[in-house]
């Protein structure tokens, strides 16, 4: 103060006061700009996706037209004209990624569960490592050991299932079939690779309950079970629905196990345990380096696959984070 | 979170007010319990050594029982149908057994933890078996020459130990270092945008990024076909088959992995910094590269080491671009290149054991790879400071582990 008044004499010209302005700096436009670019790019790049495969699949959809090609079974390019359809391969995929989610589901909450509610410290370091672990190995390694160790001790599995079970029509196999590169064994092995995607997602959404509900039920006198029952699974129902319907994204685009197990023919089977079958994904890796025509017509399947993932994902991202549970989860 | 359970709660045997059901159980099953002197005071997760013989007991009679089923009395059943049948017949034992102990309301209670911690196990079993099967078919043809000789001269009729898989490892270094150099600043900048900017796209385009994690790799190499390798790579050269290519179809696989990952790591940068720095006048621009990204250092290296891991391991995007080819061409811009995983997916495939078996030493060395790549990310990931900790408190007592590791 005393420095300022002492000053005053000494200035007497008048202070224009410096305007203070919102206005970002020319450094802070670029920078804005240039991570803005960044941004929109992805934005950009699954649009171009879809257009390129939409644009190089023409011949292929013109030649059998695009209502025959969603709905025809069979995949047949030796014929004049080609006769070629995706129903048959959706069919597999959607099948497959049902089975497997199917398994991952239960095995994936719980462990989930035992992640959150019941393990100790130094058991729960270990749970997380595995199921990242289990995240982190190449899908190419998942098909090779089922491919050719798991599917020797799951055959009996489908022996056991259809000899017992077999009055439900998913079990139903025709006597004496084969029972190796079935559906269900695929299913099986791409349940290992979306397991820990849906474990990931519910155990950060019950990480996140509220610590406050949780001691309010131990403290009224639930047990264990009454108190993750009561709270916890309720608090992140979101989150597992959530999960599951992710897990559903990935099981659908899983490829290369997929095409290591499967015999890779088009197909429409309620029967599940049986030899036989194809998926979008696996049907296309299996014919890399085919003809300019079949190719193109491999563009529309991909086209397809890459239209039906993007919904279910987009759907997915939008129900965990529109719940209650999940708006700060990391997918 | 745990601080509550510990409290000493009076869930006595015999309970007294058992007409009162609450919302977190039926309590009446406790009402038929003889009426004891004395009232213990149970603390609830309390794990007393009749509990623990009451689960080994339950477990040897479910197995005695389902063997005295299965093998003497009847014809026997797959390894699963009996495997099954005891678990369920384990649990059955392990509830009627507590019940009988310690009534309903605790039984539920433990079957369920049993079930919990049971399905953990289960969810490690596999990968112990994946790595355990892929460790012992690959070591059985891996030897030394496997990293300096490729498939020149390899006929079918040779044992698997000859030639080697060079050709695949530079193709893998080559591929997913340039996939690296294209997504990383990608993905950096995108992550900053959606971390640091204060634009009204970035819900939308967070949404998008979500959706493309999810997008199957195969369309990604796809995508590359469509667009650069069907209208220009008729004659080869830049735009055919090559490991340029892959390495664009390995970016668009790895963009969302690191932007993602690495979005989370800035969120945890805390805000009192940035502000700081914004306060002293500094540019949002140089906030975040003098500020924000050395803090979040090793967070982000983590996740850019996960996303070279999932790229090492991706076949699907490069079968339509890479394609394969079994020597060597270390030009990544020329002519079709192998890599290791379309090194172990062209040979498993092939009839003959021997190609299998290179196969697999194939897998062996990329699943060592993948480990590795993993074990870093992890070791880079964990707090520094929680690592000098941890290293100073084993020499502690052990009372000194547990206050640590509470917090």
């Amino acid at each position: 103060m005393t420095l300022a008044a002492a000053e005053a004499p000494l200035t007497p010209r008048t202070r224009t006061p410096r305007l203070v302005h919102d206005e970002p700096s020319r450094a802070d436009r670029n920078f804005n700009r240039i991570t803005m670019a960044a941004g929109l790019s992805v934005l950009l790049l699954l649009t171009l996706v879809g257009f390129f495969l939409m644009w190089q699949s023409r011949s292929a959809i013109s030649e059998t037209g695009p209502w025959q090609f969603l709905t025809r079974i069979e995949w047949r390019t030796d014929v004049q004209p080609a006769r070629i359809g995706v129903a048959g391969l959706l069919t597999g995929t959607v099948m497959v990624a049902l089975v497997a989610v199917s398994i991952a589901i239960p095995f994936g909450v719980l462990a989930a569960l035992a992640i959150t509610e019941y393990a100790s410290a130094r058991l729960r370091k270990y749970l997380i490592g595995t199921v990242d672990l289990l995240a982190a190995v190449p899908s190419l390694l998942f098909g090779i050991w089922g491919f050719l160790f798991l599917s020797g001790y799951v055959v009996p599995v489908s022996q056991w299932l259809t000899d017992n079970l077999g009055w439900i029509p998913i079990f139903h196999t025709k006597p004496g079939a084969s029972l190796t590169g079935s559906i269900f064994i695929a299913g099986i092995v791409v349940s290992l690779m979306v397991l820990p995607i849906i474990t990931a997602i519910v155990r950060e959404v019950f990480s996140q309950t509220p610590p406050g509900e949780k001691e309010a039920a131990l403290a009224l006198g639930g047990t264990r079970w009454g108190m993750i029952r009561t709270v916890v699974l309720p608090y992140g129902k979101g989150g597992i629905v959530g999960g599951s319907m992710l897990g559903l994204g990935r099981a659908l685009g899983e490829t290369i196990a997929v095409a290591l197990l499967l015999p890779n023919v088009p197909e429409i089977s309620r029967e599940i345990l049986p030899n036989g079958g194809a998926t979008v994904s696996g049907f296309i890796a299996n014919r890399a380096g085919a003809d300019a025509f079949t190719t193109s017509g491999l563009l529309a399947a991909g086209l397809v696959l890459f239209v039906i993932t993007l919904a279910t994902n987009m759907v997915a991202s939008v129900v965990v984070s529109r719940s209650r549970s999940g708006v700060g989860v990391e997918i | 979170m745990t601080t509550t359970s510990d409290a000493l709660v009076d869930l006595t045997h015999d309970d007294d007010q058992a007409g009162s059901s609450s919302a977190f159980g039926d309590v009446t099953g406790g009402a038929r319990r003889p009426t004891g002197s004395s009232r213990t005071p149970r603390r609830p997760r309390e794990f007393t050594s009749a509990d623990g013989w009451t689960l080994v007991g339950s477990i040897i009679s479910a197995v005695c029982l389902n063997w005295l089923v299965f093998y003497r009395f009847s014809g026997g059943a797959g390894w699963f149908g009996v495997l099954l049948c005891a678990y369920a017949t384990f649990l059955a034992i392990f509830a009627v057994v507590t019940i009988d102990r310690l009534g309903r309301l605790v039984a539920v209670d433990r079957v369920v933890t049993v079930i919990v911690i049971s399905a953990g196990i289960v969810v490690m079993v596999p990968l112990v078996l994946l790595i355990g099967y892929i460790l012992v078919q690959g070591l059985k043809a891996l030897r030394l020459t496997f990293f300096v000789k490729d498939q020149t001269g390899i006929t079918p009729v040779l044992p698997a130990t000859a030639g080697g898989g060079a050709h695949a490892v530079v193709g893998t270094i080559e591929q997913v270092g340039l996939a690296l150099l294209w997504s990383l600043p990608l993905g950096l900048a995108a992550a900053v945008f959606l971390n640091e900017s204060r634009s009204k796209w970035r819900r939308p385009i967070r949404i998008f990024v979500d959706a493309m994690s999810g997008l199957p790799s195969i369309v990604a190499g796809l995508f590359i076909f469509a667009v650069l390798i069907i209208p220009f790579g008729h004659s080869g050269g830049l735009f055919g088959f090559n490991g340029f290519m892959a390495s664009l179809a390995l970016a668009l696989v790895m963009l969302p992995t690191i932007t993602r990952t690495v979005e989370v790591v800035l969120r945890l940068v805390p805000d009192g910094l940035r502000e700081a720095s914004l306060a002293m006048g500094a540019s949002r621009a140089r906030t975040v590269w003098s500020v924000v990204f050395p803090t979040a250092r090793t967070g982000m290296t983590t996740a850019v080491v996960l996303g070279i891991a999932r790229a090492v391991g991706e076949t699907a995007p490069l079968l339509f671009t890479a394609f394969g080819y079994d020597l060597m061409n270390s030009n990544p811009f020329s002519g079709a290149q192998e890599s290791l995983p379309l090194f172990v997916y062209r040979n498993v495939k092939k009839p003959d054991l021997s190609a299998i078996a290179r196969g697999f030493s194939g897998a062996l060395v990329l699943m060592l790879l993948v480990l590795v790549l993993f074990a870093i990310a992890r070791y880079i990931g964990s707090d520094r400071s929680k690592r000098r900790n941890a290293r100073r408190s084993r020499a502690r007592t052990t009372t000194a582990i547990a206050g640590e590791s509470a917090t």
